[in-house]
């Protein structure tokens, strides 16, 4: 197990073995770095080609399938257009803040990366408070937003980069609430340690993930759809949707700063699905105790490609939500239902004792019902704001 | 039930996916340019001249009345008449066009010269693969460029060719009909 | 050696952005410098190692109070206007330098400077957080009730008043 398991800490610790000692750490530290780059970056160019042919697949037609077989090397097309495309600025454009902005998007999303366990002993930076780091990082990239809207001098872009603020501002706050829980059942703002604590087994050797408990689940949920909506994914995608507003505020960007702006949105979604995949479905732990001889990567490889797949498969299936429709729904229904799960994963830290005894179901449905029932209350709620049935006045 | 309705599109959604693996026919899109989707009779893009039997400048059905030049709309048909007259099915001589030119990229599609024509000498066309990097004359079609034989006209529209096909063959057996119901002039002159 | 210039890097960060955001002419700019100041500031956190206190400041300062600022320049329309230099700017700058003088007099009499520098705490978040919940525990809830004040107090401003009812038909 540890042969495969280890591979990559096996490789970066002979790398570094190499450099002469006083600069063993910088080594290691740039192995590191340009190990999440390259896979990273790898992953942004074929989720590129993956998600159109998904896409289209569901839409009953072939995605893309002339450059490479069945397409693959179509990101590949992409770059060189991409690359080779003039930079045009805007006249009237501020020159500094239009070249700083694909910047500051880009740059804290690679940080983001540097707390995630991507398997055991696998974390380039093991942070005490290494949730919070991520937030704290994840939050700097609504500046460049902005920065993007009002530098092109362009009312589309002004009103495309207020209403993606509103929205991304709007999510953070089921975004953390949702992770909460989590924290607080773990004991630990580390990742690290996040992950340790779901690593026992229940009956039948099922892995205690978060997923697997009512508050869990629920949770999830709700991270997952913030998290669509951080990442201005379809059906949140008013900021950037192309019926809607040109591009928002990506209207005045061409070329390799566009490219960069699509870089910066994708790799914000791995990295919250790498938090997703930490937080909620056990990080690198196997599903089951049987299966823990594989490598632990590879499981995180593989739950990381489902949550992937349901955004596209979201992206798919529903249609884009207006802008007073996406705003209600996360301060109407996310937000009171994170607090409301907060309590439920309070609820089921007391009932702690009820798990080896017979009343473990009933445990499971209490606290399914508890967050359930406001789940569904809360959604009539918001349904109620449709506006009267509409009275048509005939000619005579 | 909250979400009832996501859950559905999810479900149709993930239905198309899995089933667009082992049924060809669920994928309504072909592999162009080498397969192409079988045409539609009623589709139509540019006008071609018809003519019947071998020769195409021969048996060019259009008679040069100029009604399709007068009746197109951005005006994109040039036509001049030629002095020489040539019989036409029915055996009588008429006029024949000595240009016909139609500038393919201002003509609209309206269909109007079909419309319009007596002789039903000009049809739509199903072709739109004609890119050129001539931009002029490249798209400028002539006489020759413009002819297609009956046997064509009738691959493409099959109804439409088989009327104008019966129309004629009746008003021939007509002609021929009253031809023989004539008693034969008096001192043998036809 | 390697914590002095680290230290000397963020500082000079801080005090650009700081002397930027007040004397740059394009308003969004200067909100914009502030940004990098509070960035600046939080770098000099993580470099005392307080890893909470600096994420802390980065999630707050950066990103929503630098933003709530940004939005509040673009919808009172203030970055349109060019601010012009004021008539009684000599006046400023006197009693500017005579309030740096008093800070830098002060802070240089002050016993801390002088005595040997104090052993680094270790804050796990955990202990800030024991720390919180037993010993400042009303300062915490004092900030709750401020927060929700402000809250409700925003929520008021926004709350649309309830519709007219429709004057009848003559």
């Amino acid at each position: 197990m540890s042969g495969a398991d280890q591979i990559f800490v096996w490789i970066g610790h002979e790398a570094a073995g190499w450099a002469p000692a006083p600069a063993q750490p910088l080594v290691s530290a740039i192995l590191a770095i340009a190990g999440i780059m390259a896979v990273f970056g790898a992953c942004f160019a074929l989720t590129t080609v993956a998600e159109r042919k998904i896409l289209g697949r569901m839409q009953n037609r072939f995605g893309p399938n002339r450059v490479g077989p069945y397409g693959l090397f179509q990101p590949l097309a992409d770059g060189v257009k991409m690359l080779t495309k003039e930079d045009i600025v805007p006249f009237s454009a501020d020159k500094t803040l239009h070249f700083l902005a694909p910047l500051v998007l880009t740059v804290p999303v690679w940080l983001a990366f540097a707390v995630l366990p991507f398997g055991r002993n696998m974390s380039a930076l093991d942070l005490d408070c290494g949730v919070l780091f991520f937030f704290a990082i994840g939050s700097a990239s609504e500046l460049a937003v902005f920065m993007a809207g009002w530098s092109s001098q362009n009312k589309y872009s002004l009103v495309g980069a207020m209403r993606a603020i509103a929205q991304m501002i709007s999510y953070e706050v089921p975004l953390v609430l949702s992770t909460v829980p989590v924290l607080m059942l773990a004991g630990s703002l580390s990742l690290n340690g996040i992950v340790a604590a779901q690593g026992s087994h229940t009956i039948g050797g099922l892995a205690r993930w978060n997923v697997f408990t009512p508050w869990g689940l629920a949770g999830l949920l709700l991270f997952l759809i913030a998290a669509t909506a951080e990442s201005n994914r379809s059906p949140f995608d008013l900021p950037e949707g192309e019926s809607e507003i040109i591009a928002g505020y990506l209207t005045e960007y061409s070329g390799f700063k566009y490219a960069l702006f699509f870089l910066g949105e994708y790799l914000g979604l791995f990295a919250v699905t790498g938090l997703a995949v930490t937080l909620f479905l056990g990080g690198w732990h196997a599903p089951f105790q049987w299966l823990e001889w594989a490598p632990s990567w590879l499981w995180f490889g593989a739950k990381f490609s489902v949550l992937i797949f349901l955004f596209i498969w979201a992206r798919a299936t529903l249609p884009r939500l207006r802008l007073d429709q996406l705003l209600n729904f996360s301060w109407r229904f996310l937000a009171p239902l994170s607090l409301i799960n907060l309590a439920v994963a309070a609820a089921w830290h007391w009932t702690g004792a009820w798990e080896s005894a017979a009343a473990a179901p009933v445990r499971w449905l209490l606290c399914a019902a508890l967050i359930a029932l406001p789940a569904h209350w809360l959604g009539r709620a918001l349904r109620g704001r449709l506006p009267p049935p509409r009275k048509y006045r005939y000619a005579e | 039930m909250n979400g009832a309705g996501i859950i559905k599109g999810l479900v149709e959604t993930a239905r198309n996916f899995a089933g667009s693996y082992h049924d060809r026919e669920r994928l309504t899109t072909v592999q162009y340019p080498e397969e192409t989707l079988p045409p539609v009779e009623n589709a139509r893009t540019l006008p071609f001249l018809v003519y019947d039997g071998g020769d195409a400048m021969a048996g060019l059905r259009c008679t040069a009345c100029m009604i399709c030049e007068k009746e197109c709309p951005p005006q994109c048909i040039y036509i001049i008449k030629d002095q020489a007259r040539k019989p036409d099915y029915m055996g009588k001589m008429q006029l024949q066009p000595k240009v016909f030119d139609i500038d393919m990229s201002v003509c609209m599609s309206c269909g109007i010269c079909v419309e319009v024509c007596p002789f039903d000498a000009i049809k739509m066309d199903q072709v739109f693969e004609l890119s050129t990097d001539d931009r002029f004359a490249g798209l400028l079609f002539d006489n020759e460029k413009l002819a297609r034989p009956n046997e064509y006209f009738r691959q493409l529209h099959k109804t439409e060719a088989s009327e104008v096909d019966a129309r004629r063959e009746e008003e021939k057996r007509k002609a021929a009909a009253k031809a023989a119901a004539k008693p034969p002039l008096p001192g043998g002159v036809k | 050696m390697l914590n002095e210039i680290a230290f000397l890097l963020c500082a000079t960060l801080t005090l650009a952005g700081a002397v930027a955001a007040m004397t740059l002419r394009n308003l969004v700019h200067c909100a914009l410098c502030a940004a990098g100041a509070f960035a600046g500031l939080a770098a000099i956190y993580l470099q005392l190692d307080a890893e909470f206190a600096g994420f802390a400041q980065l999630l707050v300062y950066v990103g929503a109070v630098a933003i709530l600022i940004v939005f509040t320049i673009l919808l009172t329309r203030g970055a349109e206007i060019q601010p012009a230099a004021s008539p009684s700017w000599r006046m400023g700058v006197t009693v500017g330098a005579l309030v740096t003088a008093c800070l830098i007099g002060s802070i240089a009499a002050s016993p801390g400077l002088h005595g040997s520098p104090p052993q680094t705490v270790q804050a796990p978040v955990k202990r800030i957080g024991e720390q919180l919940m037993n010993q400042y525990v009303m300062p915490l809830e004092a900030i709750g009730l401020l927060l929700t004040a402000a809250l409700l107090g925003a929520v008021i401003i926004a709350l649309r008043e309830p519709p007219k009812p429709e004057p009848p038909a003559p």
